[in-house]
């Protein structure tokens, strides 16, 4: 939305070709265009970005776009314009883990500040940076619904609640040593409510 | 102890499965309706329940659904808004995650009374492990024969899926919504024509927020005239709370539509009043969208009556000394906390989630959010105060949705009530500590 920045990305042909959906992740799009009537899957879209997201290396590149358009026969412009409002796609590649930690009222009267640098200068990046292993990616984020349990963080699918920084210092070395991508999609969601 | 409808069984292990929930008298409001009523009489329990929209803006439930176009052979749908993101808001999250299938049981009630053979639930993309947790729950039902052709061997048949979002608070407006279930950007459409009329594919649609279509079920079950014994007057029935900030026990709490504001805030049932002794020194009352009140005017009102949790009672006195129950987002601050810093935190939120098609929207946003961090920088004078005074009352009337009056409304409130405080800061004799001060440490200790 207004305060994302993104940088042109080249079209690359060959690429494009390589960009198939795994038959699982085929037959989850399936399922999902079948959930409205015939003539109207461009409502499938924002699922199958989130789908393409995690399927492509957790961002949406051109040929990822593209590819997505084929495969609910709309245009790729309308794809992009899609991808490029909503906060939850990126348009260039992230770190694995993409922390994004709330810093909005409930979560910022409680510390989310704090929770913050800590990360920052426990991972030696700023907000909006990755790590040089490509590990980490820090965002700040607004109100996520988790106002009762702040300070929080979202990573992929997981909220992490009621944070400290002993908690923090155990999510990092989990997802390190696990060392995969995090995805918005997965299934091993963990969540402290 | 106050009565609750919506979750009372919150507690009961495995809430969420089929089994254990229909053992706890779930699905009886749909047996009810498609075994003994017709869809009109649906309607009008829900009329004579009082119910009034639960995602913020407070509109007459009954009357929503009969404002509902029933042209010939055009669908109709059925849109639950589980769009939640209201700062200061998870109640919604909190519903479907523990009891998933209250909402899928009204769902399948709510779509039966307006003739809906579709609905959808559409939920914000950061809640993908909800939206998984209410797919494993509609699963369950259509294996139960609850959803899909000729529910519990009636004529109905229903389908009803998730779709989930990608990450904007514009969403949460029903029509900004609809263009996001229909594939594109949130952007709000001109009304009218409203949703009623042509709102999914052109399609008369219907747009409730999750807590609203849960409410349905006890009203079916126990009868519209006896859901509205409970509560004051206009405000009726059960209301869930989501409560944060400087408090001893947030969390989400149904109370009873008519308990003191007081009561609330204080009562151990509740949240148990402010953490580390402190001192309340203001509340958000119903998300961030609502104006902020100085504790003297949330406690009781100008006039000098106890406030209570109603719509009625929290707007007594309009925006001048009132505010609203809005999504019930109620967010207490001790006296430790900057107006002014809060403040800055709701003025970017709206920036950020500004769509961008209403110039005063777009722009206005921007311009409170970079003038507000003048002051945290130090360099605000007191001109700043009235240009800001001056930037909110562009925006207020001026655009499509009320996005603009939701950014406007809490600067208006933040001015009216706690004017020194900006005064002192542009006059220099106090600073906005950017980084606050290590309150993680402090809570923790």
């Amino acid at each position: 939305m207004s305060s994302q920045v993104h940088g042109a990305q080249k079209f690359d042909k060959a690429k494009r070709a390589e960009t198939v959906f795994s038959e699982e992740a085929m037959k989850t799009a399936q399922t999902i265009i079948s959930r409205y009537p015939e003539g109207k899957q461009k409502s499938a879209l924002l699922p199958i970005l989130h789908l393409a997201q995690a399927e492509f290396g957790g961002w949406l590149s051109p040929e990822t776009m593209d590819y997505v358009a084929s495969i609910l026969k709309i245009r790729p412009v309308e794809v992009f314009e899609v991808a490029s409002f909503y906060t939850m796609y990126n348009l260039k590649p992230m770190g694995k883990c993409v922390l994004e930690v709330c810093q909005t009222s409930s979560c910022w009267l409680n510390g989310a500040e704090d929770i913050v640098k800590y990360i920052e200068k426990k991972l030696n990046i700023k907000v909006g940076e990755t790590t040089k292993d490509g590990m980490f990616s820090l965002k700040v984020a607004e109100c996520l619904g988790s106002c009762g349990t702040a300070p929080m963080l979202q990573c992929g699918a997981s909220y992490h609640e009621n944070l400290t920084y002993e908690k923090v210092d155990a999510i990092l070395e989990t997802y390190k040593n696990e060392g995969r991508l995090r995805s918005y999609t997965d299934l091993d969601y963990k969540n402290t409510l | 102890m106050g009565r609750k409808l919506l979750i009372h069984n919150d507690h009961v292990p495995n809430i969420h499965t089929l089994e254990v929930y229909r053992a706890h008298g779930g699905y009886a409001s749909v047996e009810k309706a498609l075994k003994t009523m017709q869809p009109d009489q649906v309607t009008d329990e829900v009329k004579k329940s009082g119910l009034r929209g639960r995602g913020g803006a407070g509109f007459p439930t009954g009357m929503k659904w009969s404002f509902l176009a029933k042209p010939e052979g055009v669908p109709r749908y059925l849109v639950c808004n589980a769009d939640e993101s209201e700062p200061g808001t998870f109640k919604d999250r909190y519903l479907m995650e523990k009891i998933p299938h209250a909402l899928i049981e009204g769902m399948i009630t709510s779509s039966f009374a307006l003739g809906a053979k579709q609905s959808y639930i559409y939920i914000r993309g950061e809640y993908f492990y909800v939206a998984r947790i209410v797919e494993a729950a509609i699963a369950e039902a259509y294996a139960a024969g609850l959803l899909g052709k000729n529910i519990l061997g009636t004529d109905f048949s229903h389908d009803c899926s998730v779709q989930v979002g990608g990450g904007a608070y514009i969403c949460g407006e029903e029509t900004a919504l609809l263009e996001s279930l229909e594939g594109k950007r949130g952007n709000p459409r001109i009304k009218p024509p409203f949703p009623a009329v042509a709102g999914l594919w052109g399609c008369p649609t219907v747009v409730n927020n999750v807590e609203t279509i849960a409410a349905v079920v006890p009203i079916v079950n126990m009868g519209g005239e006896e859901y509205a014994k409970i509560g004051v007057g206009k405000s009726t029935g059960t209301k869930l709370i989501s409560a944060s900030g400087h408090i001893n026990k947030p969390g989400v709490y149904e109370i009873e539509l008519g308990i003191t504001v007081e009561d609330f805030i204080y009562s151990d049932e509740y949240c148990g009043g402010i953490r580390n002794g402190k001192k309340l020194k203001a509340v958000v009352a119903g998300g961030s969208s609502v104006p902020i009140l100085p504790t003297e005017l949330i406690l009781k009102t100008a006039k000098g009556e106890p406030r209570l949790m109603t719509y009625e009672s929290l707007s007594d006195g309009g925006f001048a000394t009132g505010t609203m129950l809005g999504s019930g987002g109620f967010i207490a601050m001790d006296e430790d906390t900057s107006i002014v810093k809060n403040l800055f935190t709701f003025s970017r939120f709206y920036h950020h989630e500004s769509c961008g098609q209403c110039s005063p929207c777009r722009e206005g946003t921007g311009w409170m959010e970079k003038i507000l961090k003048k002051f945290l920088d130090g360099t605000a004078n007191e001109s700043d105060v009235d240009l800001l005074w001056d930037i909110q009352s562009k925006i207020e009337g001026k655009t499509i949705c009320p996005l603009g009056e939701a950014a406007a409304w809490p600067v208006a409130a933040a001015i009216r009530h706690f004017k020194h405080e900006f005064i002192e800061i542009a006059q220099k004799k106090k600073f906005v500590d950017i980084s606050h001060y290590d309150r993680l440490n402090k809570i923790r200790a």
